[in-house]
């Protein structure tokens, strides 16, 4: 279903400037750390692109990431972007629904076959796990998944459940939930994580994607190396009083008021790799930290299992306490054992003495 | 395996074992030594043994570069704020810690140190005489910990979870090796300097 | 298993160290990091640099065994061991030989004075003479004691004395002090109250101290004798490193004090006879005295304190002192010397390192009296004189004859003109005689 409509022309006709459309070209180029001199460039490609066919598939997830995309305060060139695009399947925001919402899917696919990208939230139980946890119209999501990527250029894993597995995979994984790229093997696969993930981070991959038909540069999880270079804890605004030692040790102890560092109170800052403390939330409002509350560490792998929240990240994920004193008391057993059977082996060589006399000295001269 | 992976399981799993060996075996050792007992002794005492025992125990410190470095790496053990939350999770006691800058500083003395005190091993007469593999062993296992901290919390290995799984790793390594090699001085040393000075103490000398 | 056939053998010197190893020598060895601190305390290393004589190497055969038998992990890596050797069909190889034994014997006995002062500087705590001392029990069981020793054993039990010397000898002196002092010297005194023990070498070498005593214990008013049956008070088995030879030697002085039931026992200017009676005698006979036993240092200080010692005059000339390391370190005699030089000595100074940090002179622990270990022991005393140097004092004083003739030797050696003295003569020079004659006259 796609149109002839460049998404200058859309743009224009939502009344978006030309100032603030090569604003979000500057910072689009900032982060997919190209020269500002690209930011034209990109301006000019983004303006004569086509709207790209997206098919939006949701699995094991909350909605949350489509919320986090959609639901703006007010309107943003993000938004617009992501208006213009033609998204011609997404069970929450499309009106058709039963039969016909999947013969949309199905009509995009057969017209796009081979250009069309496909997004995913959620994670999907694994082919050996029950299909039954999850299906959509009567087909199961491992079905729908495999079946959708096979003609798509790329597939987007938004979330960290598309992108890791998320909460759906956390222990004990009752629907042995997996993630896209587990499946996934044959087609470029970008993982956007995060629970949700930041907004632009979507559209500023669509936009490279639209600007250079290009796939951005990923780090060692598939993730865009634009946005996910960099560690929250680097880039935190709060580092100052992490180097100086300040830490804020309750929620509501003066450190807390001061803006202290949240790492005691289980900031997972330094293990966590997003765009949170450069781009922010809600418009730029504000972001977690910033709000007093630490990181949950929500764009790694495995961030459920990964120690509680308000558990320091050096703390370990067992109960070390308890096998400390479990072991410790067997070993004082095991060694008074050992002891004693060394000092019955002394008592031993006391019984076989063998007295040194002069004689026997004497002998020996 | 990711990172994050070797992370978890360098937290969970590893860490668990790591300590359960150690606990093991250093009981073990300590009380395989106390059991050992000592003879009865029938000399008339000239003097205290219990309190020039105690006082040996902190006595043998010597102004010199290797306990420089050991002052070291018990600072950065205990006073580093992230290592304070550790053992707060683990044992249930904390203490105030230093500022990271502070930290920072003593394991890179710590580091020279302990290059220092290698370099001292490889070339004096008398230590290299005396020194086995397991000498080397032993400052290996004792250097990665303090190096790979290090690193971490200078970010120099990427990504985090990736040195933060190092540094635990390597720490769990000297946790494993301690009980079966001589970093059994860790806690025998004190041991050792009891009995030394309650042996020299009830002859009226403070050893 | 050798019991009862009575030769040594390597089995029997293992047997001898399973004895000994106990709760301190298993934290010792456990602690030890190879810093080799210990070294740099010991004479002999320090002056001959060689690294085979760091004190902590000179325990390593009696640390293996330690490490295979009183060691759980020790036991598993040998049970390993023996699988491996017996599924290769191998014999597995002996822990400890004759010939390592034999290779450590001279570490053992010929560069360890059991001085004890790398007991005191060990970072990790260790008292190494005190495993020595124990090491050399397993050496004499197993047939690895020096020539020398075993002779001074040997004619110590037979004769009494190490030295061969015999109560007649001891007589015609005791003739010859009660002519020049004309005082009696007590023999066999019942119920005295200080049993006096002389050393052979003092009787030989320095007749003086047995004059000294007589004229001091006169003027102090002091009940004291000797006994016939026992006038020998070093002990060969502690510096061969053997309880039974010790027992049978310290038994002895037991039996002589409590036939003359004396309180008190006092050991001669000799440091490794006081802590044979003073502290590894009770353990040798495995029961408390019924009497104490004093350095005669002690005792002289403690007539010092009570004031039953009067001086006069005092020495002119720059004095120091050499602390024996069995008075001081090893028994815990420091102040007293000092006290007893203040009253007369004008110019007294001490060496830079004294007291329980003093440097050996590189006699003792049997050292002496092991004719193989001549240019050890001379290379050890380089420390002394070095230290001797440092304070340039006119002349030495000391109160053990085996660091005293250490010391006029090592000297002469050297062509430095510095007599020894004996702490005990010092004092009895500067009695005030006068005091006696007017109480006497007083008296009638």
């Amino acid at each position: 279903m796609a149109t002839s409509k460049t998404l200058g022309e859309s743009l224009r006709q939502h009344g978006v400037s030309r100032r603030g459309f090569l604003k979000f070209c500057a910072a689009t180029a900032s982060m997919m750390a190209l020269p500002p001199s690209m930011a034209p460039a990109i301006a000019q490609a983004l303006e004569k692109a086509r709207r790209p066919s997206v098919i939006w598939l949701s699995f094991q997830e909350c909605t949350g990431c489509t919320e986090s995309l959609t639901r703006s305060f007010s309107p943003t060139v993000e938004n617009l972007i992501f208006d213009v695009i033609s998204l011609d399947y997404h069970h929450t925001l499309q009106a058709a629904a039963g039969d016909a919402a999947e013969h949309a899917r199905e009509q995009a696919m057969n017209t796009n076959a081979g250009e069309y990208l496909v997004v995913v939230d959620g994670s999907l139980p694994g082919p050996n796990a029950n299909p039954g946890y999850s299906t959509i119209a009567g087909i199961s999501n491992y079905d729908m998944l495999m079946d959708t990527i096979d003609g798509a250029a790329a597939v987007v894993a938004v979330g960290t459940c598309a992108a890791f597995g998320g909460l759906p995979k956390a222990d004990p994984n009752p629907t042995g939930a997996v993630s896209v790229q587990d499946l996934v093997k044959d087609k470029p696969v970008i993982n956007v994580s995060g629970c949700p993930p930041v907004p632009m981070v979507i559209t500023g991959v669509l936009a490279q994607f639209l600007t250079f038909g290009t796939l951005p540069e990923l780090d060692e999880y598939g993730r865009p190396r634009a946005f996910f270079g960099q560690s929250i804890h680097d880039r935190c605004y709060r580092r100052p009083f992490y180097d100086k030692g300040k830490f804020a040790e309750s929620f509501d102890d003066e450190g807390a008021k001061a803006g202290w560092c949240l790492y005691r109170l289980g900031c997972k800052g330094p293990m966590t790799y997003n765009a949170c403390a450069t781009m922010k939330w809600n418009g730029g409002a504000s972001w977690p930290v910033e709000a007093g509350y630490p990181c949950l560490g929500c764009s790694e792998p495995d961030f459920w299992d990964a120690g509680g929240f308000y558990k320091a990240l050096s703390v370990p994920t067992g109960s070390p306490g308890d096998v400390l004193l479990t072991a410790g008391a067997v070993g004082a057993a095991v060694g008074v054992g050992a002891g004693l059977m060394s000092r019955n082996q002394g008592k031993q060589a006391v019984k076989h003495h063998d007295k040194v006399t002069a004689d026997q000295l004497e002998e020996k001269l | 395996m990711t990172p994050m992976d070797f992370l978890l399981l360098t937290k969970g799993p590893l860490f668990s074992l790591a300590i359960a060996i150690f606990a093991l075996g250093i009981l073990i050792r300590l009380f395989e030594i106390f059991a050992l007992g000592r003879a009865h002794n029938y000399a008339a005492a000239r003097g205290n043994e219990v309190i020039p025992g105690l006082k040996t125990m902190y006595r043998r410190f010597n102004p010199d570069p290797g306990t420089l470095w050991h002052v070291g790496f018990v600072i950065a053990l205990l006073l580093f704020i992230p290592h304070i939350e550790l053992i707060k999770s683990t044992l249930g006691v904390s203490w105030p810690g230093l500022p990271n800058p502070v930290v920072d500083a003593v394991t890179a003395i710590t580091l020279l140190g302990l290059v220092a005190v290698l370099i001292h091993r490889l070339t004096h007469p008398v230590k290299r005489f005396l020194s086995t593999p397991q000498d080397y062993l032993i400052w290996t296992v004792t250097f990665l910990p303090v190096l790979t901290g290090y690193l971490a919390y200078h970010r120099l290995i990427n990504p985090y979870p990736l040195a933060l799984g190092l540094h635990i790793f390597t720490v769990e390594i000297f946790l494993i090796v301690l009980p079966f090699t001589k970093l059994t001085h860790i806690f025998t040393a004190f041991v050792a300097r009891y009995y030394n000075g309650a042996i020299f103490g009830r002859k009226g000398i403070q050893s | 298993m050798t019991q009862g056939t009575h030769s040594f053998s390597v089995e029997r010197g293992l047997n001898a160290w399973r004895e000994e190893i106990d709760a301190p020598v298993a934290a010792f060895f456990s602690s030890c990091v190879h810093c080799g601190l210990c070294a740099q305390a010991c004479p002999f290393f320090v002056e001959t640099g060689d690294p085979k004589y760091t004190p902590i190497h000179k325990l390593e055969p009696m640390r293996l065994l330690w490490e295979q038998e009183f060691t759980l992990w020790g036991k598993l890596k040998k049970t390993v061991k023996d699988r491996v050797d017996t599924q290769l069909g191998r014999a597995p190889k002996p822990l400890i030989t004759d010939e390592m034994l034999e290779e450590w014997e001279p570490l053992l006995y010929d560069s360890c004075s059991m001085c004890g002062r790398c007991s005191m500087v060990c970072p990790v705590g260790n008292d190494i003479h005190y495993m020595i001392r124990k090491a050399r029990e397993g050496m004499v069981a197993s047939g690895h004691s020096p020539e020398g020793l075993v002779a001074a054993s040997v004619r110590a039990v037979n004769t009494g004395s190490p030295m061969g010397l015999q109560w007649k000898t001891l007589d015609v002196q005791i003739k010859h002090v009660e002519t020049a002092t004309g005082l009696e010297v007590p023999i066999d005194k019942q119920g005295a109250d200080y049993l006096v023990l002389l050393s052979s070498m003092e009787i030989i070498n320095f007749p003086e101290y047995l004059e000294a005593i007589t004229k001091i214990f006169d003027h102090a008013g002091v009940s004291w004798t000797l006994s016939k049956t026992c006038f020998e008070a070093t002990n060969a088995g502690i510096q061969i490193g053997s309880k039974d030879i010790a027992a049978t030697l310290v038994q002895r002085v037991v039996d002589a004090a409590e036939q003359l039931q004396v309180k008190n026992v006092i050991s001669p200017e000799c440091g490794h006879a006081y802590t044979a009676i003073r502290w590894e005698g009770p353990n040798a006979i495995k029961r408390a005295y019924p009497f104490k036993v004093y350095h005669i240092i002690e005792v002289l200080d403690q007539l010092r304190a009570d004031g039953r010692i009067k001086t006069e005059g005092k020495e002119m000339d720059r004095l120091s002192m050499h602390d024996p390391c069995n008075l001081a370190r090893k028994s815990g005699v420091v102040q007293q010397q000092r006290s007893l030089m203040d009253l007369v000595a004008s110019n007294f100074v001490d060496l830079k390192e004294h007291g329980e940090f003093q440097w050996c002179c590189g006699a003792g622990g049997g050292v002496s009296s092991n004719e193989r270990a001549e240019p050890l022991k001379l290379a050890a005393f380089k420390r002394k004189k070095a230290q001797i140097e440092e304070v340039e004092p006119e002349r030495m004083v000391t109160m053990c004859a085996t660091c005293r003739t250490q010391l006029e030797e090592g000297l002469e050696e050297f062509n430095m003109d510095i007599p020894v003295v004996g702490l005990t003569e010092i004092i009895a020079d500067h009695l005030v005689e006068k005091e006696v004659e007017n109480k006497k006259a007083e008296e009638s």
